[in-house]
Parts: structure tokens; C-alpha cells; sequence
């Protein structure tokens, strides 16, 4: 296997507030190889978008790296000054937020938000940077993009707003993508067009990729490899084909559960019971242990490691090697 | 009524209150301006209106703690000989008494508009909301001053020279309605379509019921944040009235015409006669502003 | 463009003539403008001959329009203190007032704005916090305490600056200016730091505020996001975009230096509009209370105007006609 391009390692992002400290990620690893997309899922608050923000180097004060590495290309990026930082940021990797009605600034032209990108970045001039923005304009698919360059973003449709984001994180040519949500905001009739296009993108230009999303639709049609959150950790990780059809985490499974089939007609959908803990009140042993209908004494005492899960690799302590013998 | 003073330590309000220093200062900053203020006339060391008492040979003392100051005299004397410190007492009176009712009449004509406006809608709130406007345009110590002379002309001198604290009071409470009357009618707005309204209606409580005892109750929160904050700007457009020569009459004088009458004096080197009420004026004020700040703060939700 | 202005025009027109209204109403009704005009012995016949020349017996909106006609005109008719036409009144102090004004604005604008800024991009600094409580002091120290503690100061204490007057002014046309003489400089020191004072605090601290409240927006991430430079990412994105509320307050800001200009120039004793008007208001003196609240009004509606003419510019949004929002 190739060197992976942005390794993960034993993550923690902890919130010092007044009434203790919030651990948000907790012993998060994972890696993304070059060209690979990344699908991270989960449910609202289970750190997927804080995992991101971390990567790129944006946590949101007074959020911070209590614990271990973030990695590109084989050297650490989490512990680097500001500056250092800046020029990793857009030229290395690339982010695409979740809203484009607030993303883009109201008051610059498309056109100059696309130049001043470029010329922060690479070698090249004023007129030099303005051609590459028409060029990117018409890659992401607006049309009349020679005219278009001088137009502020509130004349642009929400689609078409996020499809200038995307020239935006990807004109610097990163080699790495973190997308937090890149569709969420959007109307439903349009989501897809905007994940066609980033993943074509991204297939052309050879761009890893970071999905973050909590549709599963997305990512089983985007992703290569799906990572599942929950209260702060990675539950299990594996190819997209084996997490959405034969998850092993229960959680995962149960997720995969709330899907509707399209092939066939089912009475009811499946669902979990109870509701993701918040952050001050994670329970000991398995974060998930309260909802689990296999729930076993070890899960409430002890939290698992990501195990060997056959196909996959699940935090659950139904793959110890020991509890399967026993 | 021992619960509800326990209610009240239990409450937020108080917790924010304590976990606040600066707050707590103001607090007691304030007390004591006030404190010193109303009980003036039995705590003052001197009376400096009591013409028998005062004494021309001990005009212009520099305050107690200078080689020439005299120590019955804590912060020196003016002109005439009259105790500065006990003239500030008196002069503090003065500028929380117009201070306060300038405020309270602000409040009960701005909050009755307001909730008028709000509440009836129509012509009669496009009306006042479009005079609302047009006053806020202007600064209001400049509504305040021409309200003042308006009155002036109007007026015939010996009438005017009676009622000069009323018609100032008039004036100041006139050039700040507009704040409460937007900040109640915005309260109303929200509150007149909530269930608790539309309820009252169904079961036929006349509309004038319904506003003061039913909405009125609802949006006195920020006016008391308004007119905490208030209070501090009354007091100051009391004191650059007086301290113009337009303000309460030269016989009973506030801090803003103690600064105006020490005024002459700062050439000649007497500064404390003009300092000294200026520093009891800013204590004043500063104070009640930062607890103004910090009532805002307190009840806003959004902060907490 | 051209419609937008003549839009704003339009609305400020009720504002104008609602000023106006009241001005002639003071005008008409407060006092007795006659007995004024006319002195202690005067017969009724005399009355009656000033009372038709002022045509005060015609009915109200004739007296209203012709009101307005001569304000048009700048006829104000006489000062009752003065006994000179106010028109002539209020153009010899105008250039004092004006220059004070200006200077102050530019004092309030050319530190503020800088100030706010940094407390806004650098919130935990001793620096921030040093120029947070000094604004709070400013906001709470009245405009007339200050010029009599910078009096005490500079001009007593140290005798480094004038405390009162223009100092040596120049003349040009009908305009006197004290910007050309070093004496008329010095004079201006003192009263235009505390004129701007105040609105220097308040410039400070909005922008603050708005600094703040633009830094946590998603587009400023986003322009971290993609790594530009902390100078364009503070002083292009957030700096253009704190303006646009900032530019309305500060607008209606530079129209209360113009009223608070009173205060000052009765601390200074300089010899202003403001100055004229406080003698005036003392002195019941209504036509020149009258013209001066329209005068007022005036400058408060034509720099309403600028200030919606500069969100033009900066606000592509608003470029745009109603009704096509694009989303």
C-alpha cells in the first residue's frame, strides 16, 4: 500500500470550559491515501466536522489539540505556527464549508475571491491568476463564466454559489480536500449535480478527499473508504461496500438500518433507540453501550479499541478475540 | 416576604451580580452617591444655602489636605465662602432628583405610547413610530435645549424663573421618550400574537385590560435596562443644561452649574471649586451606567 | 444610481418639512414676535400696520408657504437679541462651527477606526484593555468636563495651548478660516479633541463590536480556509465588511458633533453657531433658534444622503434592484 498522503494519529480536541473540560474527539487514528475519498458519517455533534476543522487547522477557540499527530505527506502539520500553517491552508489542503450562502464574501467579486486565492498560492500574476479563474469558473459548470467572473456572489443561485466554493478550495490545486457537508445546505434536486461534480473533480485532478456528511446516499455513492462516528470516536472503519451492506459495529449497522431500500417495500424503518450523549455525560466503557441491543458486561466497563472486524475494523468488544473464543 | 428576599439571593440576577467586581463597586459607588444625595440636609457638614453661616473671610480655602486648607472644610470653599463638599451634596440632589424624574416621566410616556403603538397598530403607531424617527434624528440634548427654550419664550420671566426645575425635568423627559416608546412597541409586537394574548381576547378582556395587565407586564424587562442606562444620560443632559446656564435655577443648584459657577474660577488657580463636583458627577454616572451595562447583560438571554 | 438618489431625496423631503412645520410654529406662536419688534409704546395702529407687513394675518398655510419660500431664500428675518438679520448672523459663524466640526470628525474617524480594529482583532491585550477603559470613560465623561479638564491641563497648567477663541483667522471670500495661521491652529487643538472625544470612543467601540461579529462569520473561516494572509484576511474581508453598519452610525455620529459643537464652543467661548445658538436659547431669541434647527435638520438630511450613497458603493448588494434577490 502506498504512503497515505494525511495520517490521523490518536486525535483528542478537548473544550476547557468552566464547568470541566469537554473532550469533543477522543483517540480518533485514521489515514487517507492519495486520491482516496474519505466518507466520515455520523450524527450531529459526534465530532465528524470538529475532526476536519482539526486537520485544517481552524478549531474554533478555545478548542484545542490536547493529543496526538496530524500528518501530510509524512510530517506533522498540528504543531505548526500560524504562518506555517496559512501556507499548508488552501494550497495543501483544500475546505469546502457546508453553507455557500455565508461562505462567500458578500462584498468581493467571484472573480477576485478565485484570483486573490491563486496568487496567495502560486507563481503567477494578476492577469495570469483572472484567466485560470474564468477556466475554473467553466470547469465547475457556470455557465457564461468569462462574464460571470465579475459578479458578486448574492447574484449566484445556492448551487451555483457551491460550486464556486469548490473552484475556490480546489484552484490552488491541494492535494487533499476536507468537505464538511459540501450538500447540506443545498436544495435536495441539486445535491446530487454538486457531488457528481466534485467527485469528478477530484478524480481528474488526483484529489484525496474528506466527506464529511451525515447522508449515506453520498457516501455510498462517493466515498471508497467510510469511517462512522459516535460521541466523539470512530466506531468502525472500513470500504464503503462492506460498512453500508454488512456493518459489524451495531451502531453502524443500526445507522445502515435507517436507510430505506430503494429495491424493495419494508413496513418500517429501523431505529435507535435513545439519543447520542452529550459530551459531559459520555458513559464509561463503550460510548455506545446504553443504546446497544448487544450490550454485553465488558461494554459497560471497558472501552474498545478499534478491532479486527473481518472486513472492517469496529470498535466493539464483540470482535475481542477473547469474547468470540469464550 | 422573607421567601422572596431568599428568592432573590437564590436567583440568577444575584449570582451574575456577585461574580461581577466591577459591577459590585458600581453598585456600591452608586449607594453612596445617592445615599450622600437624599440625606444631604442632615449629613452635610454645612448648610451652604444658610446665608447666617457663611463667612466671606473663608472663601476661596484650597481643600483640607493643602498647607492653606482649612479642616472643617474637607474639599475646600468657593467664592463665597460656601463648603464645597456639602454644596456637592446638595448639588447631587439636585441632579438625581431632575435625573430620576426626567427618567420616570421618559418612561411613562415612552412605555404608553409605545404599547399604544404596538398594540393598536394602524395609523396611530405609523404616526408616532414616523415622530419617533424624526426626533431620533436629532441628538437629544439638542430636543432638550430647545424644548427649554421654547418654554423660555412662551413663558413670561418671574412664571419661568418658579417652575425652571419642571420645565427642565419637561424638557430632558421629552428629548428621551422616543427609546422607550421603540423598545416597548418592539416587545408588544412580539408579545401580542403569543397564545397567552389571543386568549384573553377569546374570552372577552377589553383591549385596555389586556394591554396593561396582560402585555405591559410582559415587556417591562428591557425598560428597566433601558431606563437604567437612561438614567445616567438624564443626569448628564441635566448637567450640560445647567452647566450651559439653561438648566434648574441659579437658587438651587446642581453639580452641572457648581462646574459652570467653578468655571470662572480655573484661571485663577481655584480648580477645586469646578474639579471636585466634576469627579462627583462622573462617580455618578459611571456607576450607574456600568450597572446599566451589566443589567442589560444580565437579562439578555442570549448572552448567558 | 440616478433614481436611488432621487429616492432618497424623496424621503427625506417629510423629515424637512415635519422640521420645518415645527420651526415656523415656534416662530409664529411662541411669544409675542410684535411686542418684541415693536418695543415698550407702540399704538394699535402701529401694530396693525407690522401684523399685515408680516402678514400674520393671513391664515396658517400661507403663512407656512411663505415661511418655507423665504427659508428657501435664507431669510430668517431679524435676531430679537441682536436686531441684525439672522441670515447674516449665521453665516458669519458658520466657518467656525464648520471647521471645528470637520476637524473633530477627522480626529474621531482617523483614531477610532484604527482603535477599534485592534481591540477588535487582539481582544486579550493589555493594549485592548487599556483603550477599552478609556473609552468607557469617554462615554461617561461629559463633553464639557473634558474641555475643562484639557483647559486646566494644557492651557492652565502648562500654557501650551489657547483656551478660548478662533485665534488669528484668514479671510477668504466670505469664509474665515483659522486653518492657515499657526495661532488658529493652536486654538483649534483643544476644542476639536474635545468635541471628537465622544464620538471617538463610540467610533471605537462599534467598530469593535462589528470586528468581532464579522470575525466569526463563515466566510472569514472560509478565507482562512484558504490560507490567505492574515493582513488581507483582517483588513480586506473583515475590514470592507465591518464598514457597511459602521459607515450608518458614524454618519449620524458627524451630526451630532455638529449639536454637540454647543457645548464645546461655550467651553471655548468659540465663536460658532453653537455659541450663538445657547445665547439665543437663553435670551428666548426665536428666529434664531428657528433657522437653526432648520439649518440642523438640513445637514442631518444631507449627510443621511452621503451616508446611503457610501453603502452604495461599498454594498454590492444593495446595487442590485429589489425583487431579484438570487437565491
Amino acid at each position: 500500500m502506498s504512503e497515505p498522503l494525511l495520517e490521523v494519529r490518536n486525535l483528542r480536541v478537548e473544550f476547557p470550559t468552566r464547568r470541566g473540560t469537554l473532550v469533543a474527539i477522543d483517540d480518533v487514528s485514521f489515514s487517507i491515501s492519495p486520491g482516496e475519498v474519505l466518507g466520515v458519517v455520523g450524527e450531529s455533534g459526534a465530532g465528524k466536522s470538529m475532526t476536519g476543522a482539526a486537520i485544517i487547522g481552524l478549531l474554533e477557540p478555545p478548542g484545542r489539540i490536547a493529543k496526538g499527530q496530524i500528518l501530510l505527506n509524512g510530517k506533522r502539520i498540528d504543531n505548526l505556527r500560524y504562518e506555517q500553517m496559512r501556507r499548508i491552508r488552501g494550497r495543501e489542503i483544500g475546505a469546502i464549508f457546508q453553507d455557500p450562502l455565508t461562505t462567500l464574501n458578500p462584498l468581493y467579486t467571484v472573480g477576485r475571491q478565485l484570483a486573490e486565492t491563486m496568487t496567495t498560492h502560486l507563481p503567477i500574476g494578476p492577469a495570469e491568476a483572472k484567466k485560470r479563474a474564468i477556466e475554473w469558473l467553466e470547469l465547475v459548470g457556470i455557465p457564461a463564466a468569462a462574464q460571470r467572473i465579475d459578479s458578486y456572489p448574492h447574484e449566484f443561485s445556492g448551487g451555483m454559489r457551491q460550486r464556486v466554493v469548490i473552484a475556490l478550495a480546489l484552484c490552488a490545486e491541494p492535494k487533499l480536500i476536507v468537505a464538511d457537508e459540501p450538500t447540506t445546505a443545498l436544495d435536495v434536486s441539486i445535491q446530487a449535480q454538486v457531488i457528481a461534480l466534485l467527485k469528478t473533480l477530484a478524480r481528474e485532478k488526483g484529489t484525496a478527499m474528506m466527506l464529511v456528511t451525515h447522508d449515506m446516499g453520498v457516501i455510498a455513492e462517493t466515498a471508497d473508504r467510510v469511517a462512522v462516528m459516535y460521541a466523539g470516536r470512530i466506531a468502525e472503519i472500513g470500504p464503503v461496500r462492506e460498512v453500508v451492506k454488512h456493518a459489524n459495529h451495531p451502531y453502524s449497522a443500526g445507522l445502515m438500518g435507517s436507510i430505506p431500500p430503494l429495491d424493495r417495500r419494508v413496513e418500517r424503518l429501523a431505529q435507535i433507540d435513545g439519543a447520542m450523549p452529550r459530551l459531559s455525560a459520555i458513559p464509561q466503557g463503550c460510548a455506545y453501550n446504553p443504546r446497544c441491543p448487544q450490550v454485553f458486561g465488558k461494554c459497560r466497563a471497558l472501552r474498545p479499541d478499534l478491532l479486527d472486524a473481518g472486513t472492517t475494523r469496529a470498535a466493539c468488544w464483540l470482535f475481542d478475540t477473547e469474547v468470540a473464543r469464550g | 416576604m422573607a421567601a422572596a428576599v431568599k428568592r432573590f439571593f437564590d436567583s440568577d440576577l444575584w449570582f451574575s451580580f456577585t461574580r461581577s467586581p466591577v459591577t459590585v463597586v458600581s453598585a456600591i459607588v452608586a449607594a453612596v452617591c445617592i445615599l450622600g444625595a437624599v440625606f444631604a440636609p442632615w449629613i452635610a457638614p454645612h448648610n451652604p444655602f444658610d446665608l447666617a453661616s457663611l463667612n466671606l473671610s473663608d472663601a476661596f480655602k484650597p481643600p483640607a489636605w493643602t498647607e492653606e486648607g482649612a479642616r472643617e472644610y474637607a474639599l475646600g470653599t468657593d467664592d463665597q465662602g460656601r463648603d464645597v463638599l456639602s454644596a456637592i451634596m446638595y448639588g447631587a440632589r439636585v441632579s438625581l432628583l431632575v435625573g430620576v424624574s426626567a427618567t420616570v416621566f421618559a418612561t411613562l410616556l415612552g412605555v404608553s405610547l409605545g404599547l399604544l403603538a404596538g398594540y393598536v397598530g394602524g395609523a396611530l403607531d405609523s404616526l408616532l413610530m414616523r415622530i419617533c424617527d424624526i426626533q431620533l434624528t436629532f441628538p437629544s440634548i439638542l430636543v432638550a435645549l430647545l424644548v427649554d427654550g421654547v418654554v423660555r419664550a412662551a413663558l413670561p420671566r418671574e412664571v419661568h424663573a418658579e417652575i425652571a426645575l419642571f420645565v427642565v425635568i419637561f424638557a430632558i423627559g421629552i428629548s428621551e421618550w422616543p427609546k422607550f416608546a421603540r423598545t416597548v412597541r418592539g416587545s408588544t409586537l412580539v408579545e401580542r400574537n403569543k397564545e397567552y394574548v389571543q386568549a384573553a381576547r377569546v374570552i372577552g378582556v377589553s383591549r385596555a385590560r389586556i394591554m396593561v395587565s396582560h402585555v405591559l407586564p410582559n415587556v417591562l424587562g428591557p425598560v428597566l435596562v433601558v431606563a437604567t442606562l437612561n438614567l445616567g444620560l438624564a443626569i448628564l443632559s441635566e448637567a450640560t443644561l445647567s452647566f450651559l446656564g439653561v438648566g434648574v435655577p441659579p437658587t438651587q443648584p446642581s453639580l452641572g452649574t457648581l462646574i459652570r459657577i467653578g468655571n470662572d474660577f480655573l484661571f485663577s488657580g481655584e480648580w477645586w471649586i469646578t474639579i471636585f463636583p466634576g469627579i462627583a458627577l462622573i462617580m455618578m454616572v459611571l456607576s450607574v451606567n456600568l450597572l446599566g451595562d451589566w443589567l442589560r447583560d444580565a437579562l439578555n438571554p442570549k448572552l448567558r | 444610481m440616478f433614481a436611488f438618489i432621487i429616492s432618497r431625496i424623496l424621503q427625506a423631503l417629510p423629515v424637512l418639512l415635519s422640521v420645518a412645520l415645527i420651526s415656523f410654529a415656534m416662530f409664529a406662536y411662541v411669544g409675542d414676535p410684535v411686542a418684541i419688534m415693536l418695543g415698550q409704546d407702540y399704538t394699535q395702529a402701529q401694530r396693525d400696520a407690522l401684523v399685515a407687513d408680516l402678514g400674520l394675518d393671513k391664515p396658517f398655510w400661507v403663512q407656512f408657504a411663505t415661511f418655507i419660500g423665504n427659508a428657501v431664500q435664507g431669510e430668517f428675518g431679524l435676531s430679537y437679541r441682536l436686531s441684525r438679520p439672522v441670515a447674516d448672523l449665521i453665516a458669519e459663524r458658520a466657518p467656525a462651527t464648520l471647521e471645528l466640526a470637520f476637524t473633530a470628525a477627522i480626529l474621531a474617524l482617523a483614531v477610532g477606526v484604527p482603535m477599534g480594529v485592534y481591540t477588535g482583532l487582539y481582544r486579550h491585550s493589555w493594549l485592548s484593555r487599556f483603550f477599552l477603559t478609556f473609552s468607557l470613560i469617554g462615554v461617561s465623561l461629559p463633553t464639557f468636563l473634558i474641555g475643562i479638564l484639557l483647559i486646566l491641563v494644557f492651557a492652565v497648567s502648562l500654557g501650551w495651548l489657547p483656551s478660548f477663541g478662533r485665534g488669528d483667522t484668514v479671510r477668504l471670500g466670505w469664509w474665515t478660516t483659522g486653518f492657515l495661521t499657526w495661532s488658529g491652529v493652536k486654538a483649534l487643538v483643544l476644542p476639536a479633541i474635545t468635541l471628537g472625544l465622544f464620538q471617538l470612543t463610540l467610533i471605537m467601540r462599534l467598530v469593535r463590536a462589528e470586528m468581532m461579529e464579522v470575525l466569526r462569520t463563515d466566510y472569514i473561516k472560509f478565507a482562512r480556509a484558504r490560507g490567505l494572509p492574515n493582513r488581507a484576511v483582517h483588513f480586506g474581508h473583515a475590514l470592507k465588511n465591518t464598514m457597511v453598519p459602521v459607515i450608518t452610525i458614524v454618519g449620524l455620529q458627524l451630526g451630532a458633533i455638529i449639536a454637540f459643537a454647543i457645548v464645546t464652543e461655550t467651553v471655548f467661548q468659540w465663536p460658532g453657531m453653537g455659541l450663538l445658538f445657547i445665547q439665543s436659547v437663553g435670551a428666548a431669541d426665536i428666529p434664531v433658534m428657528s433657522a437653526y434647527l432648520l439649518l440642523i435638520a438640513l445637514v442631518f438630511v444631507t449627510i443621511n444622503l452621503i451616508v446611503d450613497l457610501l453603502y452604495y458603493a461599498v454594498d454590492p448588494r444593495l446595487r442590485i434592484g429589489r425583487g431579484k434577490g438570487g437565491h
